[in-house]
Order: C-alpha cells, then sequence, then structure tokens
C-alpha cells in the first residue's frame, strides 16, 4: 500500500516539476498556458493526495477553470505580439536562473532537511465504528469560516470586489470618456428630441 | 500518505515548483509569461501551507482556511494583472516589459 502511494506521488510531483519547467521555457505563450493548466491540474491531485478534498476542488474551479480562461483571454487579446519568433527571456536571463538555483539548493532544500519537525504521532483508529475523524473536513472549514475567520472571509470578499471594480475601470479607461451612460429620462428626452426632428 | 510519503519531499516539491516559478516572474520578458510564474510560486504556497497542515495538525483547520484565502487573493491578483496587462497593450502595442519604460530614470 505504502509503495503505491509513494510511486503515485513521484509521478504527480514529476508532473508538477515537468509541466512548470515547459510553463517557464517554452517559446510559445500559449503553449506554456497550457502547461501551466497542467501544473495546476497536478497540484490539485497532490491535494487530494494530502487529504484536502475541499482545497483541491476549490484549485479546480479557481485555478483551472477560472484563473486559466483569464490567461487564456490575455494572450488573445494581445495576440500578435506573443509569438514564436522572438526570444522570450530577457538577455540576462541566467541571473534569474542563478537566483533560483541558488535559492533551491543551498538554502531551502538544507533547510528543510535539517530541520527537525515534530510531526504528531499517528492516532490509532483502535474502534472504526465510532472512530474520532483523524482530518479536519469541509464541516470543520466551513465552520472556521463562519467563526474564527469571519473577518478575514470578508475582507477576502471585499477584496474581490475591490479587483473586479479595479480591473473593470484599468481596462475601459480610455473609453470612459467617449461613453456616456444615459439616465431613462435622459435617453427618453434624447429619443423625443429626434423624433420631433423626424417630424419636421 | 503520512507514513508513505515524509514531508521533506513535498516541501522539496513545494521548493522545486516555487523556484521555477521565481526564474519565470524574472526572466521571461512577457508579462503574462510573468504573471504565469507568480501564479506557479503561489501555488508552491499554498503546496505547503496543506503539506504543514496535513502533518503537523490535521485536526485544526487553519491550513485549508490559509490556503483558500491565497487563492482567493491569487484569483484578485490574477485579474488586476491581466487587465493592467491589456491596458500597458492599448498604450504601447507591446506586452514586452523591457520595452515599457517610461518610468525609467
Amino acid at each position: 500500500m505504502e509503495i503505491v502511494v509513494q510511486i503515485l506521488f513521484m509521478l504527480i510531483s514529476a508532473l508538477i516539476i515537468i509541466a512548470a519547467l515547459m510553463v517557464v521555457s517554452v517559446k510559445n505563450i500559449i503553449h506554456a498556458a497550457l502547461w501551466l493548466f497542467t501544473s495546476f491540474f497536478a497540484v490539485g491531485a497532490l491535494y487530494l493526495l494530502l487529504e484536502a478534498e475541499f482545497v483541491a476542488v476549490i484549485q479546480v474551479l479557481v485555478y483551472v477553470g477560472a484563473v486559466s480562461i483569464l490567461v487564456l483571454f490575455a494572450i488573445m487579446l494581445t495576440r500578435h505580439v506573443t509569438g514564436e519568433g522572438q526570444n522570450q527571456l530577457y538577455s540576462r536571463w541566467w541571473l534569474g536562473l542563478i537566483l533560483a538555483l541558488t535559492l533551491f539548493g543551498a538554502i531551502i532544500v538544507p533547510t528543510v532537511f535539517k530541520q527537525k519537525w515534530n510531526i504528531p504521532a499517528p492516532t490509532v483508529v483502535t474502534e472504526p465504528q465510532n472512530a474520532e475523524p483523524v482530518v479536519a473536513g469541509v464541516a470543520d472549514i466551513g465552520k472556521a469560516f463562519m467563526r474564527e475567520y469571519l473577518l478575514p472571509f470578508e475582507v477576502a470578499s471585499l477584496v474581490l470586489l475591490v479587483a473586479l471594480i479595479g480591473a473593470i475601470v484599468v481596462v475601459f479607461e480610455e473609453r470612459t470618456e467617449r461613453r456616456v451612460i444615459l439616465t431613462l429620462a435622459e435617453s427618453w428626452a434624447l429619443r423625443q428630441k429626434e423624433s420631433a426632428k423626424v417630424d419636421q | 500518505m503520512i507514513e508513505a510519503v515524509p514531508l521533506e519531499w513535498i516541501l522539496t516539491v513545494a521548493a522545486a515548483l516555487f523556484c521555477i516559478g521565481l526564474f519565470g516572474a524574472l526572466s521571461r520578458r512577457n508579462a503574462v509569461g510573468i504573471l504565469m510564474g507568480i501564479e506557479l510560486m503561489l501555488n508552491a504556497i499554498n503546496l505547503n501551507l496543506v503539506a504543514f497542515w496535513r502533518y503537523l495538525s490535521p485536526l485544526s483547520s487553519t491550513g485549508p482556511v490559509f490556503s483558500l484565502l491565497i487563492i482567493t487573493i491569487a484569483a484578485a491578483e490574477a485579474a488586476v494583472g491581466l487587465a493592467m496587462v491589456i491596458a500597458v497593450y492599448r498604450a504601447w502595442q507591446t506586452v514586452n516589459l523591457d520595452t515599457v519604460d517610461a518610468l525609467k530614470g
């Protein structure tokens, strides 16, 4: 059983890493976006393996469903400058490579493996009929959002509203001068004026 | 899962994902590519949070709550960032960020 889980973990991690590498290295930006969705999906699978079902579902809904569509829209609206012909990396891309490799090899991995994690001993289930749940489930997350994390929850909704308005304002910035939104009474008056003009 | 895979493996995968995303965010010319790198980094952080929750305190719901909030913020960030990409494209006819240098001294 353990070896199955290990093989599954290896496969999913390999998919995550390969897809992420393709995201940063392929020339065609549309292909990069498709590899990005593959990576998101694989991370969702890893969440399932970690028994975080709700986070996995939200990952698929938000990342694979919404963010990916946004990214594809942005690529297609800026299409003819994102072709394969030109260099996709800065001329000094190796600086970024050195920084990322140093961060990975010299800082994060030694820290992770040197640190002594005090993992609590796994709870032994003695009576399967009325055993306590080992992992917090969806109901616990819902209760947490409605009780001790109510304020962050509301603030997150406010952030979403601000992002919505901000995105619309940023994109429609140059059109707001030209477009005049009429109230019902104004448009009715305008129509009256036009019909009077037609009558003359 | 806990017995089969040690925590360090998951943290290593998340670290690799973070560093790949960092490389992408630092060295891509295309603004959409930079945003993709940032999304990869946010995914790595979420993976870390969920792994810590599962291994260190599985009975509290803090880990999923935190990662859900991060997913929310990531979605908002993607929306605003891509809107800015489109605004930059309208003004400059390009999305390569090394040509957009109006603030350069």
